[in-house]
Parts: structure tokens; sequence; C-alpha cells
């Protein structure tokens, strides 16, 4: 933390401008004593409204550190919830108490954070669609404002990766967020971006910041961070983090540098995935006519419809092929 | 030089039967090849030779033994290069049969050891291996006593592996094959027995002086190209290329004539002297006919003149390659290509990608039919897609093989029943000694160029030889199959069939499809018909979704890169109609059925 603290420190006193918005995440920030946490997030140049999000564990949020997150400045908080069925978290590995969900939701509300995401993973094999929906109903009943949900995905070197057998399967991927999609919209959350949905007004402008290709800096090991189309990333570990920024040297791991098609394609694949979608004069694609099915269009801006969403980088890739 | 002094001989031998380890000794033995200049199969030049065991390029070297000069002509190791056999044959007074004391002789050795005995050779034979600890040597020499006439005890015992016997082999070499023919004073007749392009020297031919004198400068007449050259340098191969001012009848050799292409020197040629021709060519020329056909076309089309190019220059060194263009609705522009038989297509074909770097899809192979048409024409058609109208067709005449295997005896059963379902009509089946069976098929060609070798060998653990020929050309209930994606023809999947095999090959090729075809934007029917009635149908069932995770800060890069590569990938695909298939689901679908 002392680190990260001098981290910040350089980077204001190198002219870092005002944020908008923060985002604490990756690990389990809430396992960090909050005072130490938001002393880090104060030394930031924040602008007067600004969207301050902590990821949370359900199993260590208590009314506590809710009311020294929201004294801190904190506007919302993020539940890693996974799935509401003990079944289901039994399969993802974790142990947690789907009791915790809620008594943590009622800790963020009466210490006043308004604003509060829960995270869900969906399509572990095991998982049937009526966890998923018994999931998504005790989501709705707990009020957030904003919800996200992911396929469960292989990652590479994870253990899940070692085992065929889990792999999680398109069609019953595609089913379940068809499913999530259509409880969430009737119970009046609206999606923004193919994963995410919210409360109107509720939207995560930290979120949004990601997929408009905006600048970001990123403190801490592994921490990403852009910058007119320059993308750099830390090291990994915090032993070498917290060298280097001892040292004063370059946290960096590595960096790229966008060319122009790169900046178009990434723009192109991260405006599809939003509710804005893309300009009608960018559809150029020589199939239009196959793709019209996963189209909706309305004042001259094509998004995707839920089918549609399911297969954004087939979209995506037939439009910059026809661009 | 003296010809009382001359030997020449080819070694026989199946593969792994020890032909270019005993070559190995014999240069060594004779101190033609210094040992720390030694290497394992020496004579093997090219990579693939050396990978595959097999030798595709005839090769002649000159050693000394005992005061006299042998020629050792190594010849083409494979079913396939058969002429290319014949030919080395002729350049010989004998042979030296090599069989492996474990194993015994062998379909393919047995069938070049007649060939020899119609070329009137003498015949040494030698069984190898007897270090093994499996070695039968008794069991095996009664064997070939039985099958060749060659009596038991006048059949060496040698280990090329330790090198014993193999200088008692050398002396039966001198003893027993004649010494060469020919008259000095004659004109000349020289016959050429293979051809190789070097980019260096252009075309260098393998010769044997029959009769008469070749001297280095002279002109020549190639007498079956009737073109004229020069021989700008004659030499021999020690096995370093020595030149030579000339060589007299009974010598082996090389002739380099400054000619560019090997289908200006090919196998069987006879050369003369253009001042004092020779009346009569040397017998035994023919033009070697491709068996097997099949498409090859570049995965990236924008390779297309480079494919056109990489075949012309192979074709510098393999004359028996035909080649010319053609255009297929799936695949796009390539050429149709035809080779002397399976192993020799994917020779080609392998040598094209490593050589020239070039990614390609063959088609499936296909033979050359007789199409007789209602109207009297008869078309020659090698490709299914030129197969006339079915209203058009009176009959489909299709080449048969004289298919002949030698197996242990317990294998019978099983490799009669793969012949039986390869349409094969059974000859007769001989016992060549009591554990020993060489069967004889009547098969036809197109139910052996797929897989009809790996089936046999794998039926047989390994232990069933093959050799074959044309047999002649039969009638036969033919149709053509044709696959649909998405109710477009695919071409190069259209194969030609027997009627009973159809309905079975359209299902596997179906079934093979659906597991290939990546799924797509929407549901890909897969159809399999004849004419205009499906036979089998499969669906490949449409893509739902290729994102669903998380995509934060950190993901964004990956995610582009991601994109960046499905992007690549399309223009790797092949578009039938509204569907992308990726160039290895060609190869994979029309990869020899396992």
């Amino acid at each position: 933390m002392a680190a990260l603290l001098q981290d910040v420190g350089q980077a204001v006193a190198n002219g870092m401008q005002t944020v908008d918005t923060v985002f604490v995440g990756g690990g389990t920030p809430s396992l960090v004593d909050p005072d130490l946490l938001m002393s880090v997030i104060n030394a930031l140049p924040l602008s007067s409204k600004c969207e301050i999000t902590i990821e949370c564990n359900p199993d260590n949020v208590s009314e506590a550190l809710m009311h020294a997150y929201k004294s801190g400045g904190a506007t919302r908080i993020s539940l890693g919830v996974q799935s509401m069925r003990t079944n289901v978290l039994k399969i993802l590995g974790r142990e947690h108490n789907p009791e915790n969900v809620r008594t943590a939701v009622e800790a963020a509300k009466t210490a006043g954070i308004d604003e509060i995401n829960l995270d869900l993973i969906y399509g572990s094999v095991g998982e049937s669609i009526d966890d998923v929906r018994s999931t998504i109903g005790e989501v709705i009943a707990l009020q957030p404002t904003h919800v996200s949900a992911y396929g469960l995905t292989v990652e590479p070197g994870t253990p899940l990766a070692r085992d065929p057998s889990r792999f999680p399967d398109d069609d019953d991927e595609a089913d379940k967020y068809l499913l999530i999609n259509s409880l969430l919209e009737d119970a009046g959350y609206a999606n923004y971006e193919i994963s995410n949905w919210s409360r109107k007004g509720s939207e995560c402008r930290h979120n949004l910041l990601y997929w408009r290709q905006g600048n970001y800096l990123g403190f801490g090991c592994a921490a990403h961070s852009h910058v007119n189309g320059r993308r750099s990333w830390n090291v990994r570990t915090p032993d070498r983090y917290i060298d280097l920024v001892a040292s004063g040297e370059s946290r960096e791991a590595s960096f790229e540098e966008l060319g122009q098609e790169a900046r178009t394609l990434e723009a192109l694949q991260l405006a599809l995935r939003m509710r804005d979608g893309i300009d009608e004069r960018h559809l150029l694609a020589p199939d239009l006519e196959m793709l019209e099915e996963f189209l909706t269009r309305e004042n001259g801006r094509i998004r995707l419809n839920p089918r549609g969403r399911l297969v954004a980088n087939e979209i995506a890739v037939r439009l910059v092929a026809g661009s | 030089m003296d010809l009382a002094k001359i030997r020449n001989f080819s070694i026989i031998a199946h593969i792994d039967h020890g032909k270019s380890t005993l070559s190995d000794r014999i240069l060594e033995l004779t101190k033609a090849v210094d040992a720390r200049d030694m290497r394992a199969q020496y004579l093997d030049s090219m990579d693939l030779e050396r990978e595959r065991g097999i030798t595709i390029k005839a090769q002649n070297v000159r050693v000394e033994w005992k005061g006299h000069t042998f020629h050792l002509i190594d010849t083409p190791g494979h079913v396939d290069f058969g002429y290319e056999v014949s030919r080395s044959l002729a350049a010989c007074e004998g042979v030296v049969l090599v069989v492996d004391a474990a194993q015994g002789i062998e379909a393919q050795t047995l069938a070049n050891c007649y060939l020899a005995l119609e070329h009137d050779l003498e015949i040494v034979a030698a069984l190898n291996k007897i270090d093994l600890p499996a070695a039968d040597p008794d069991r095996y020499a009664m064997e070939i006593e039985t099958v060749l006439g060659i009596p038991a005890e006048d059949i060496l015992r040698i280990s090329a592996k330790t090198g014993e016997g193999v200088d008692l082999l050398l002396d039966a070499v001198l003893e027993r094959i004649p010494a060469p023919k020919g008259d000095a004073d004659a004109p000349l007749q020289a016959l050429i027995f293979d051809s190789q392009y070097d980019q260096y020297r252009g075309v260098v031919s393998s010769i044997r002086v029959v009769n008469g004198t070749l001297t280095a400068g002279s002109k020549l007449q190639f007498m079956n190209a009737n073109a004229t050259q020069e021989a700008v340098e004659i030499g021999v191969r020690r096995p370093t290329p020595t030149p030579v001012a000339e060589l007299g009848p009974g010598e082996v050799g090389y002739l380099i004539a400054g000619i560019k292409d090997v289908g200006e020197a090919r196998s069987g040629e006879t050369v003369t002297m253009l001042s004092r021709q020779a009346s009569e060519p040397l017998p035994g020329y023919q033009d070697p006919k491709p068996m097997v056909f099949c498409g090859l076309y570049p995965i990236d089309g924008d390779d297309f003149e480079l494919l056109r190019e990489s075949i012309e220059k192979l074709k510098l060194n393999d004359a028996s390659i035909t080649y010319e263009p053609e255009t297929s609705g799936a695949l796009g522009f390539g050429f149709r290509c035809g080779f002397l038989g399976l192993l020799h297509m994917e020779i080609v074909k392998e040598r094209l990608e490593r050589e020239f770097n070039l990614a390609l899809i063959a088609t499936a192979p296909s033979v050359e039919y007789r199409v007789r048409k209602t109207n009297g024409d008869t078309e020659i058609v090698d490709n299914p897609a030129d197969l006339p109208p079915t209203q058009n067709i009176q009959h489909i005449e299709e080449p048969y093989f004289r298919v002949s295997i030698i197996t242990p005896k317990e294998y019978t059963g099983t490799l009669m029943d793969l012949c039986q379902s390869r349409r094969g009509e059974l000859g007769k089946l001989e016992y060549l000694s009591p554990e020993r069976v060489e069967m004889h098929y009547q098969v036809p060609l197109a139910e052996v160029v797929v897989d009809f070798f790996d089936q046999m060998k794998s039926r047989s653990q390994g232990y069933a030889s093959l050799d074959y020929e044309l047999s002649g050309y039969r009638q036969s209930n033919l149709v053509k199959v044709d696959l649909l994606l998405n109710g477009q023809p695919a071409d190069a999947f259209s194969t030609i069939v027997h009627r009973d095999k159809a309905f079975d090959y359209g299902r596997r090729m179906c079934e093979k499809l659906k597991e290939l075809i990546p799924r797509q934007m929407f549901d890909v029917p897969i159809q399999a018909a004849i004419g205009g009635k499906v036979i089998s149908r499969e669906t490949v069932k449409a893509k739902r979704k290729d994102v669903l995770a998380k995509c934060y800060g950190g993901d964004i890069t990956r995610k582009r890169k991601l994109l960046e590569k499905q992007k690549e990938g399309k223009k790797k695909m092949k578009a039938i109609g509204r569907v992308e298939i990726p160039g290895d689901v060609f190869i994979s679908a029309l990869k020899l059925d396992d």
C-alpha cells in the first residue's frame, strides 16, 4: 500500500489530470485496511462528481467496512456474487454463503452506498438453466442498481483449462445469456453492454470509459493503462512493483502503440458491444443481408440485438472486412 | 577398359531389408569413401529419401574390387517407380537380392526379381541381418529356393550392419555375375537409365554404354527424343563425380549435355553419336504413364503463380509428373496433376510444400476413367467434375490392377476381407512355404489408391507386402457422388465411386464434414447426392456465441488481438457460397480414411 501511495504521489507530482472515475479491483480490495485504501484514493486528483467503485468479496463486507468506504468517498461497490446457488458456487470453487450477499447489500445500503453492482458468472458444467433462473430472481429481489453477468471462460493456465470435461458449452451459455437478458430487462435493467445491465443512470462510468477507448492510468501490479492509443501494463508481481516504485523506475512490463487500423478495429469491436451501437454508415459488409437478423436499426444507428450480441466478434470481423 | 574386368549390378531389396546399409558397407570395404567421410545411407541424397527410408531416384557408383571395376546401380525402392527399376536393371548383368533373414522375401522384391529374370540377369541372393536374434536364415533360404529356384546352399549369409560376409558377397558378384558384352568398334549405343536436374549443371543423366565409345565433347543424337546435344562432360561417380575422357562398352557413368529439362533425357533414352549413328535405339523405351490424378491448389490464392513455377521446376527433375491448369468452384485456381502412384503424389506434394514453401490442398485422388457416351464417343476423365451428365453416359470403364500380396498365412483371412471390400477378385493363392502365402487379386485401381497399402500393413501388423501393375480396363457400375454445402456443390469433394459404395461414401463424407466445418452464422446443411438425388444429409448448427467474457481495461488488448486473429483466419478461408471453410478442412476431409 505504501508503494501504491508513493506511485500515485509521483503521478500527481508529474501533473496527472483530474479523474472522473476510480475503480479498485483485481484481487480482493476488501481485505485491505479501508482507511489506508481510501487515503490512497484521496491522494488522486478527484473531480467533484467522481465515481469511485470498490470491488468486494461478499464474505468480508461488514457495515463498518461500508461506512469506512462511504466516509472515504466511495460511491459504488461491486460484489463478486458469481451465483446465488450453493451447488453452482461449489462447482466454481467458491465456498461463500449466498446469505452473505444479502447482508453485504444491506450493509452497503445502510452505509449510504446506493450504487451496487452484483457480478455473476454462468455457464459452468453442472449449472442448470433453473439455477440461473433462480439466481437472477434472487439478484433482482436484492434490488441492485447494476448487474454484470459473464459467461465462464477458459483461461489458459487455470485448473479449468486442464479439464476439458468442464469446458462450458457454447449453446448452453447462449441459452443462459438470453434468459438472463430477458429476466433482467423485464425487471427494468437495461442492457448497455453485452454483459452489463443497469437501472437508468446507474451505468458504470468507468466501464464506459474503457469501451470508448478513453484514457486511464492503472496503479499497482499488473494494472493496465491507456493513453491516446498507447496501451501498457505494469509488472505482474508485487515484489517487482514495489522495487520499481522505490527506485523510481518505470513500472511498465510492456506496452503497445496502436496503429490507425488497430485503433479502428478496436473502436468498432468495443462500440458494437454497447447499447449505442455504431453509425449506420459504417455498415458496408458485403453480406449485410445475412447479418440483418442480428441487428436493430434506430435513428441511423445500428445495434446488436440479443442474439447479435452473442456473436459480436464475428459481426465486427465481417464489418471490418467490408470496410 | 577390358570388358572382362567389369561387373554391373543392382541391389534388389525390400524397404528396411538393409539395402542402404549394404551400399554403405560396400563403399567402405572398397575404400570408395573414407571412413571419416562416411555418413549413414550415403547414396540417399534427398532428405525425404532418408526420412522415408526409400530411394526415389536411381544412383550409381563405381568401386574397385580385386582388380575389377564394379558399378553398383541403386534402384528406386517403391512400386510406384517400377518403370525406373526396369530401366536400371537394363543397365546391369546381374542383381544382388537382399532379403531380411528374419522376415523373408516380400512381394515387391519378388516382382523385381521376376523382372531381373526377364532381363536374363544373374541373381546373387543374400540373407541379411543374420546378427539379429530373430534371424532364421535356413528357413528363408528354403523359401527363396522354392519361389526363385536359387539353390539354398548358394545363398550368402551376411550382416550389412556388422560387415560380416560382405567381402564374400563381393567375391560372389565377381565370380557369378557375367562381365558385360559389347562392341567397342560399333556405333555408339548408350542407355540413359535416370536423369536428375542439378540447378548449377542442368540435367545429369546416369548412362550405361552398351556398344561403341562415348567421348567427351562429341556431338550426340538422342534417338527417341530426336534431338542433338553435346557431351559437355562425361564422368564416373566414385561416388564423387570424376570427369573422364571416354566411356567404353560396359561402363556406367554420368553424362552432362547442357539439357535443362529431364523430359529431354528420359529413362530409357538411347544416345548415339551424331556423326556415326546406330541404326536402332536400344529396346524398351516407354513414356511413364501417370496412374493417379489429383488437383493441387494453393491455400492462399495469391500463390497460384508460385505453384506454377514450382511445379515447372520440379518437373525438370521428374519427367513423370503431368500437370495442367484447372479451376474449382471451391478451391479457385490450381493444377490437375498426374502421378505414377499414390506415394509419388505424396512425395511431389511434400516436396512442393517443403522446397518451395507452399501450403497446398490436394483433392481426393482419382484414376483415369474411360467414359463411353451414348453418342458413341469415348471420353477420358481423370477429374470427377468433368464427368458428362448421367443421361449421356453409356457406361464407364475403370483401370484394374493385378495385385500380389505376400503375407504370413495367419493374416490371409483379414487380407482377403480387405481385398473383398475393395471389390477385388481372387485369382490364385500360392503357398511360398508352409508359413507364407502369395495372394493374387484383380482390384480396381481406384480402390488401391485409397489407403489400401496402409490397411494392408495395419491388418497384417506390418508383415504383408504388396506389388501391383496395371492389368487393363473393365466396365463397372460407377456413379459420381457430389457434396453440397448449403445447397452449393463443393466440387473438391466430388468423387466417382461404385454404386454399391456411394451411399456409404456420402454418409461418411457428410459426417466428416459436419465434424470439420466450423459453425457459421447460420445453419449449414451438408448433403451428398447422386445426380439430383440426395442420399445423405447432416447439418452444422449455427454458431450461437463467440463472446461473453469480461472486457475491462486489462482485457482490451487481448480481445483485439483475438479479433485480429479471427480476421486473419477469415482470409485463409475458402468460401463455398456463403459457407466459409478453413483450408485444413479440405485436407482433413480428403485425407485417406482411417
